[in-house]
């Protein structure tokens, strides 16, 4: 079902404290606006992230998702608008480039202890869940960037997140790792309680595990959860992943157009 | 002919002169490769010319020259460390600028005030020779306090120095970091500009890590084999000043260069 209205307009306090699940918010974002030279990138956009839920947020090339999701890991400030962590809130970010310096040698093994301390059983178990313990003593800057995603995912996943935010988790990686890798993830979010917010172009993989999507291109165009045809792993099974990603399905009937620019054309607002 | 150099290295200022050298090139090592993999280069190179309008300053205001050196170079590093962060121009401009500025700055300034006359050779490349006791404490000073520094927080500079937005998500304090190694980076241009000058200490910081890229592993090993590189080079250059009576400095970076050279165009 969609909703094809902005979320609730209330103030952030009273949305992090919803009646029905006041200890479940993990990440509270409310009326953030954000302009880069002049031009408004995001506009009053409020989102929240619960225990255990995956949110897939998807739009065109420069839509602002990455901003809008390194306004809510603080890592950037918003012109306005607020931002809520859940206290103490354990986060583990994939962001969606790595720079690798070539001067620096760094074995991948190396690069995840950077993170957190944990025990050399914990590093095995999470690089064979990823299919990457072969690559542990190899160096950084020598493995691809399909492999250079499994090292980044399981860096966040080191640290047992409560929040794991993903930006374009599965860039590069190969089409077999892709459907590994979201049901990876959602695996994860389900067994630990891991609440994901995640940026994806592959509706046809995350939408059988995504709770909810949400459609961004400066504002918030519409939100809801997946079409549940999707749902049936047979699905996927029956057409491979080229068919189902010619047949991937979100309907997505806008009640309004863009011009080129991202502007609304025709708004019809309930 | 090992005699007459055994000789003269229990002179006081050899002895002198090959310690500060040693102890800077240790030193040299861990914080050249930060600055190496930062690309921080240009950086180090604005804050040793922008230290000679320390010494203009020291000599207009009565104070130590020393000292004035030391504060100089600490606020010119925060001053940088600010700009970066409002990045209105790109920071290679930015610093571009500034350290020609402040280098002409600091030669008008001295010779309005007509006392001395400073010794350009002597700024670029120091006198590693005249070295006395005081210049040898300052330099023991602060290697002792950057390899303490650098000791403890090694793990967490190197997180920021990988990937900085990773490093403040898992609750590194960024900003602080960043601001210790560059004013570990500034103290350690101040201490050396009067004895080993300008371009011995950046030439110190930048071509031993460069050199040891293709030996390493680890950044460990980097920053280690850096600091084994740059003392061989101290010994060798002025080893070679000795016997060849060129001067102290320059010889040094004559051998680093050499190294350098030797380690990236063999197959090792």
């Amino acid at each position: 079902m969609l909703v094809r209205k902005h979320f609730l307009s209330t103030p952030l306090m009273e949305f992090m404290q919803s009646p029905d699940s006041p200890a479940k918010v993990l990440l509270a974002v409310s009326g953030i606006s954000k302009n880069f030279a002049g031009r408004k990138v995001l506009d009053n956009i409020t989102l929240r992230v619960d225990e255990g839920k995956i949110i897939t947020l998807i739009g065109p090339n420069g839509a602002g998702k990455t901003t809008l999701v390194r306004i809510a890991l603080r890592l950037a400030a918003a012109d306005s608008g607020a931002v809520q962590h859940r206290s103490g809130l354990r986060i583990g970010y994939m962001p969606q480039k790595m720079h690798v310096e070539p001067t620096l040698p760094v074995t991948v093994v190396r690069f995840l202890q950077l993170a957190e301390n944990f025990s050399a059983t914990q590093l095995d178990a999470t690089l064979s869940q990823l299919n990457i313990l072969q690559l542990k003593n190899h160096q950084l800057s020598a493995i691809s960037g399909g492999e250079m995603q499994r090292v980044l995912l399981a860096r966040a996943l080191l640290r047992q997140p409560e929040l794991l935010i993903l930006d374009e988790p599965a860039q590069g990686v190969d089409l077999a790792g892709q459907a590994e890798l979201y049901q990876l993830i959602s695996k994860i979010s389900k067994r630990d309680n891991c609440g994901v917010l995640m940026i994806s172009h592959d509706l046809h993989l995350v939408m059988s595990a995504t709770d909810e999507v949400v459609c961004l291109n400066h504002h918030v165009c519409c939100h809801g959860k997946p079409e549940q045809v999707s749902n049936d792993p047979a699905y996927l099974d029956l057409f491979g992943p080229n068919t189902a990603r010619a047949l991937a399905v979100y309907t997505h009937d806008h009640n309004h157009e863009h011009d080129l620019t991202g502007n609304i054309k025709t708004a019809h607002h309930e | 002919m090992n005699n007459t150099f055994l000789q003269l290295l229990m002179s006081d200022f050899v002895l002198y002169a090959l310690v500060a050298g040693l102890s800077l090139a240790l030193i040299a090592g861990p914080l050249g490769s930060f600055i190496v993999w930062r690309r921080m280069s240009y950086f180090g190179d604005t804050l040793a010319h922008s230290s000679l309008l320390g010494v203009a300053l020291g000599i207009v205001g009565d104070i130590n020259p020393q000292l004035s050196i030391i504060i100089s170079c600490l606020v010119f590093a925060a001053i940088l460390t600010m700009l970066d962060r409002k990045p209105s121009i790109s920071t290679d401009t930015l610093l571009g600028i500034l350290a020609h500025s402040t280098l002409a700055l600091g030669i008008v300034l001295l010779a309005l005030t007509d006392s001395v006359r400073i010794n350009l050779e002597a700024y670029l490349f120091g006198s590693l020779l005249t070295i006395n006791q005081l210049d040898l404490v300052w330099i023991l000073a602060v290697v002792a306090l950057a390899s303490t520094v650098l000791y403890f927080y090694w793990n967490k500079l190197l997180s920021v120095t990988v990937h900085a937005e990773l490093a403040k998500i898992e609750g590194v304090n960024v900003e602080r970091l960043n601001l210790m190694l560059v004013m570990l980076i500034a103290l350690t241009i101040a201490v050396s500009m009067k004895v080993v000058g300008v371009l011995l200490i950046i030439s110190l910081l930048i071509i031993p890590p460069a050199a040891a890229r293709r030996l390493a592993q680890t950044p460990e090993q980097m920053a280690f084999k850096a600091s084994l590189i740059g003392a061989a080079s101290i010994v060798l250059g002025l080893f070679a000043a000795f016997y060849l009576d060129t001067p102290a400095g320059p010889s040094i970076v004559v051998v680093a260069t050499a190294i350098f050279l030797g380690l990236n165009f063999s197959r090792v």
